[in-house]
Order: structure tokens, then sequence, then C-alpha cells
């Protein structure tokens, strides 16, 4: 489902990913965990597209499909979503009509019509309740004065609307409590399915207790240096990332 | 906000630099000689058929404006214009002021048409839906050519004619109020203004009545090399209500083109005018050539008790524009609102803001200014809220917000406040923001175009000044926006 080979990624001059190699199946859930500065974030934003960072060689696909050329929106369209570490603020722009446009924009760029009115606010409302996102928030300008918590569950509830082929979850555990945390991760199990695989990017274990993982893969340096089953984590969690700590740097 | 999906089609359909109202129409004209001098004045005065009254006003407007220099303290930078190099007079050629519609030439209504201006629409749908309906007044260079609903505003009292025709139809109410907010002395273009004016619409609402329908005038400037100078003046007697908008279209042509306008508003005791504006002059192309000068006085006098006026603008045409809109708060407790949206890319450059005279007692005004610059442009904010001594109580509230896209404009904001009341309360908040990578990549990634995240994100950003809009200009005003700003990204 998802394929990088052999991605190097540098940005500013420096190199952030070196020689990474990661599949994702459909149906999979893999974790990639790693301590801070490992690159993760960058290997999340890389898959999305963003403009910031220089891909030198390698290549991902999505489906078969090479997406490294794309724009940002035309991999959305193509079924690929990323839940953000930090959700950006549209002020001005409802939560509701952010979601209607967005949903709409992939719908055309898939060759679909616009999705009528009833159909839309009925899907809203099944998502809505699952997440515990309230009208107040949905009128609301779009993550504008919400809490950590809250722009972390209306991340996931865009997930369940724009029902992507394939999310990127980047620290959606962050910052949420425990409560929270129950919440977001029973939004995401609620995804699964044969057909969709998952990234799951995480500091820590805590989320994994959650939404088991199929795999677990651990990056340092911008390299995937150890992949494994969900024990993975737990000992990680255990012995922290010290055992790899000593791996030499990657040119 | 549900014409984004609207915007964005449009933003797609339309290619980069397309001004969409930039045709130019064969029709014949009828033109004064190049320059200016008493003679053109008096021909003018003539072609209208003025009282001497009228033409004696026009000269020593004039004879003022000799005296007087461009202003040259607005942050634009244009060559010196020469006015003698300019026609003051352009009128489609027809024998007489048509009586309806079936007079009108035909090639006239296709260009209103063009404009998405039906005309014939508006008077046939007569009598259905009321509340949607609007009485258009067109005006093409220099003279009003076709007024709609004239009979049904009639019958409620309202007077809605071209200014040239109340001259003639009602001399009282014209030489009682015009030039009585401003003078002919007030300002170089004003007083130019002054002299040359050819035609524009006047709205006279008599005491207690409450306008049926929006009237709204379209202004469009067509032949090569004339400038167009028209005059508003609307009126709304005791306890009225009127609520009025301009649209401004022009042809794209590789000259710049004047237009110098002026509009008067007066609000007697406890009336109230509402006036929207969504200016769509061409703005010049990619390289900075041609567009419209828009150098205009807009003023409105809330001359009695509880008087309100509120001017709504948007902004988005012009290669110049000079404009800023103000009130006189001479009535106690009298209100002045301004909303603003102006948008510039390009080589545009923008001037404007507003000025909130307080004089009566317990006045209030209010400003909202959103000015968006992408492009090369430039993007001023200028404002003046003053409280004369008596204007006991005296309350302002001014938020301007300025968001810039890409990295090659610029926004100003400049605040002018004199208070000589200690009992004034006037607040000022600013901010300048950027449309942020993050917040593109954000709606990219859910899968909106670079195109449609930047209008979502504008669309957002000036929000709070659409609703104030008659609702059916604020799609169009929101369409607008989008067009205006494409190519400013990526």
């Amino acid at each position: 489902m998802l394929e990088v080979k052999n991605l190097n990624v540098s940005a500013g001059g420096r190199r952030i990913l070196c020689d990474l190699n990661l599949t994702v199946r459909a149906g999979e859930v893999a974790a990639i965990m790693g301590p801070n500065g490992s690159g993760k974030s960058t290997l999340s934003y890389v898959i999305a597209g963003r403009k910031d960072y220089t891909v030198e060689t390698g290549g991902i696909w999505l489906n078969g499909e090479s997406i490294l050329g794309d724009e940002p929106d035309i991999r959305a369209a193509k079924g690929l979503f990323l839940a953000f570490q930090h959700p950006i603020e549209i002020p001005g722009v409802t939560s509701l009509s952010f979601l209607k446009a967005a949903l709409n924009a992939q719908r055309k760029q898939r060759g679909l019509d616009e999705i009528s009115a009833p159909e839309f606010m009925k899907q809203v409302k099944a998502a809505a309740k699952t997440l515990g996102i309230t009208q107040d928030m949905l009128k609301r300008a779009l993550n504008v004065g919400f809490s950590g918590g809250e722009r972390k569950r209306m991340d996931i509830f865009q997930m369940a609307l724009l029902e992507p082929r394939f999310a990127i979850l980047d620290e959606t555990d962050s910052g949420l409590d425990i409560d929270a945390l129950r919440v977001v991760a029973s939004g995401i199990n609620a995804l699964r399915a044969p057909d969709r695989g998952f990234l799951v990017i995480t500091h820590y274990q805590r989320l994994l207790d959650y939404v088991v993982p199929d795999t677990v893969h651990v990056m340092v340096r911008g390299k995937i240096v150890r992949s494994g089953g969900k024990d993975l984590a737990i000992e990680l969690e255990r012995n922290g990332y010290r055992d790899y700590a000593a791996e030499p740097a990657a040119a | 906000m549900p014409a984004v999906q609207e915007t964005v089609d449009r933003v797609r359909a339309v290619d980069v630099s397309e001004y969409k109202y930039g045709f130019s129409s064969d029709i014949e004209s009828e033109k004064a000689a190049k320059g200016l001098n008493e003679d053109i004045i008096r021909f003018i005065s003539a072609k209208k058929n003025e009282p001497s009254w009228l033409t004696g006003w026009r000269l020593s407007a004039y004879r003022r404006w000799l005296t007087l220099d461009e202003p040259r303290w607005a942050k634009v930078d244009y060559p010196k214009i020469n006015y003698q190099d300019i026609c003051y007079y352009s009128a489609p050629k027809s024998a007489a002021r048509p009586k309806s519609l079936d007079e009108v030439d035909p090639e006239l209504l296709k260009v209103y048409a063009k404009l998405g201006i039906p005309l014939r629409e508006q008077e046939a749908l007569a009598g259905i839906a009321p509340a949607n309906r609007v009485a258009v007044d067109a005006v093409f260079d220099s003279v009003s050519v076709v007024t709609t609903f004239k009979e049904e505003l009639a019958r409620a009292g309202v007077i809605f004619c071209p200014i040239s025709e109340a001259v003639q139809t009602h001399p009282e109410l014209v030489r009682k109020y015009l030039g009585s907010v401003v003078p002919i002395t007030d300002n170089f273009f004003a007083t130019l203004n002054s002299a040359v004016f050819s035609d524009g619409s006047f709205v006279y609402v008599p005491p207690g009545v409450r306008c049926p329908m929006e009237l709204s005038t379209y202004f469009r400037i067509n032949e090569r090399g004339t400038g167009q100078f028209e005059r508003t003046l609307i009126i709304a007697d005791k306890g009225s209500y009127v609520s009025y908008l301009e649209g401004c279209t022009a042809p794209k042509r590789d000259e710049n083109q004047l237009h110098a306008a002026v509009v008067e508003l007066i609000a007697l005791d406890n009336a109230e005018i509402k006036y929207s504006t969504v200016q769509n002059w061409y703005p010049g192309d990619a390289a900075g050539r041609g567009g419209i000068y828009n150098f205009v006085t807009k003023r409105g006098d809330c001359r009695g008790v509880s008087a309100k006026i509120s001017w709504t603008q948007v902004e988005t045409g012009s290669a110049i524009t000079w404009k800023y809109p103000s009130c006189i708060l001479r009535g106690d407790h009298s209100r002045g609102e301004f909303y603003s949206i102006a948008i510039s890319n390009g080589y545009q450059q923008v001037d404007s803001g507003t000025k909130m005279i307080h004089l009566g007692r317990h006045t209030t005004s209010r400003v909202i200014s959103k000015g968006i610059a992408a492009g090369k442009s430039q993007n001023t904010y200028r404002g003046l809220i003053s409280a004369h001594r008596k204007a006991l109580g005296a309350r302002n509230f001014t938020n301007c917000d300025s968001l810039l896209i890409g990295s090659s404009c610029a926004a100003h904001t400049v605040p002018y406040i004199e208070s000589k009341t200690p009992t004034a309360q006037f607040e000022h908040e600013a901010t300048t923001s950027k449309i942020s990578e993050d917040q593109l990549f954000y709606c990219m990634q859910r899968g909106l175009s670079a195109e449609e995240a930047t209008a979502l994100i504008v669309n957002g950003f000036v929000r709070d000044v659409l609703q104030h809009l008659p609702m059916e200009f604020a799609v169009e005003a929101q369409k607008l926006i989008a067009i205006s700003l494409e190519g400013s990204v990526g």
C-alpha cells in the first residue's frame, strides 16, 4: 500500500532522512517510534508533499503509484491523510465549511459530484458523535481557540469524514489526557479496515496500548534501525532508545 | 460559507490576469473636445440644459480648481496627470433620454448583460418576490442610460433618477443639498468633479419612508481617453431608510483613465443610509500598465439626531485607489460605520480608509478595515477619528487588519486620532499577518488546491465585513475577491 524506498531527504543543506525504507500493507497499522529529532515528522511531511524538503534520491509509492511529483492536494485526493502534530488555525472559516470545501475538492479531483447538503450533514452527525465533536466546535472557526485535545479530535474527525486510503498520524497522542486519548484511539480504531493502512508516529508506547499496531519500526537519525511486532514497543518503553544511540551517524 | 465552492470554480475558470469586464463596446458616442476650460464647462452645462445657478456653480469650482495642487500626501506613486489630455464628456449617441428599456440602444443593453446586470429581467420580474428586487440606475461614460423600477419607487414617494434629471425635475432639492457635504472648495479632485461632473444618481427618500427595495447604480467607463466624473447625492429625510449599492467596471485599456467621483449622503433625524460599493475598475495588466486612477471623495453627513450612515466597500480594482468614505457625526446620538475590504494585487496601489468626525454628543462610530495585499502591491489604511470639544461622550472602535500574500507586497496602517474632549473613548486595534506556509499546507493536505486554499483563508479573513453587504452582493463580492487574488500564489 505505502512503499518508501531508499529515501534520502535534506532540508537547509542538512540530511534528515537517510536511505529510508518502509513498507506498510493494506489493513496494516504500522508504528514508528524514535527519539526527538530522529526525522519522524519529516517523514510524514515528505510523504504528504510539503515543499520545505529536498528529496535527493528514492521514491514514495501509494497503491503502486509514485506520488513524489504530486502536489499535496493531489496526494490527498489519492487518499492520503496526515493528522498533524499541531493542527492549524484558520480564522473566520468554520470547521463545518472547511470540511465541506475539503471534501468537495477531493471529490471533484476524483471526478465525483459535490456531496449533497443532507448527505454531508448525515455523515457529520455520525462521525461527530463518536468523537465527541459538539455543534459549537463545528460552528466555530477551525481550531481557533480550541484546546489541544479539541484540535486533535477535530483532526481525527476530519479523517473520519474524508475516509482516506492511507492515514499518517503524527504524534496524535501528544498533549492528550487519558480520557481524550481513549476517545481519539477509539476514533482511529473505528476506521481500521482491510483496505486502509495507517502509519502511527509516536514517542511513547502509551497510544499503542489503545491502537495496537501490527508492526513497529524504530527510527533513529533518519533511518529505520529495527523493525518488529508490537512487543518491540513494550521493549522500547522499558529500555528507552539508548541501545540505538551508539549507532554511527549516517553520512 | 456557501459560496466558497463557487468562488473556487471561478478562480479555476479565469486565466491569470484576465479581467473579466475588460471588453469595450462599439457604441457611437458624442464627445467633447479634449481638455478643460470654461467653454468646455459651459458646453457640458448646456448639454444638460442646466439652470444658470448650476453653470455658475460649476464655473466657480473650476476657477477654484485652477488655484489648487494635486494632493501628494497619499502613499501612491503615479506619473503626472495631464488634465488637458482628458475628454470630460462622452455620451452614447441617441436622440433623447430613453423613456423605457425598449428605447435603449440594444448594444448598450448587451454591455450591461455582459456585466451581469440584467436590467430587462429586473423590470420583467417586477411584482415577484419583492425582497429580492433591486432598482438599477446605469451610468455609461458620462450619462445615465436607464433607471429601472422608477414608477414603483415613485408610489412610495422615493425619487431615484439620474442627477441630471433631478436638476430639471427637483431643482429645489438639488440646489439645497448639492455641495452641502462636499463643498466645491473641498479638495483638488472634488473641486474638479464639481466643475465637470456629468451624471450620477440622485436619491430622495421622504420622511418616514422605508425604501421598498435596494437601489443600485452601475458605473461603466467605456470610451477611450475619457474621464468619469459622476456625482451622487442621496438624501434620507427624517425617519427614513435606504440601502444603496454601486458597482463599477471599465474596459481594459493600456492607458490610465481618470475617475474622480463625489458622493454626498445626508441623513436627517433618525434616518439611516446604508451605502455599499463593489469597486472593480480595471486594475492594469500584470506589468502595471493601464488601469483606472480612482480619486474619489465620499462623505456622509448625519445632520439630524440619531441619524446613521454606514459605508461598506469591497475594493478590488483600479491601478490607484485614493478614497476615504467618511461620516460627519453632527446630530447628537448619530452613528457612523465603515466596513472595508481592500484587495490589491499586481502593481495596484491602495490608499484608503475613513474619517469619523464626531461633532455631536454621544455620537458613536465603528471602523472595520481588512486590507489584503498580494503581488507587488501597496495597501495603506489611512483613517482619522476626531472628536470636537462639544462631542461629549463620543465613542469609536477601530479594527484594522492586514493580510499579506507573498513577500513582495506591503501593508501600511496610518491612523490619526484627535480628541478635544476628555469624555471621548477611542479604541484602536490593528494586526498584520501573512498567509502562512503552515496554513496553505494544512489546507492542501485536506485536498484544496493552492488557489482554493488562499481563497478560503482570505474569505475567512474578510468574513466580518462581508456580513455587512446586502446578501446578493456578498456572494458577488466573494467571487470578486477570489478572482482578484488569482496568480498570487505559488
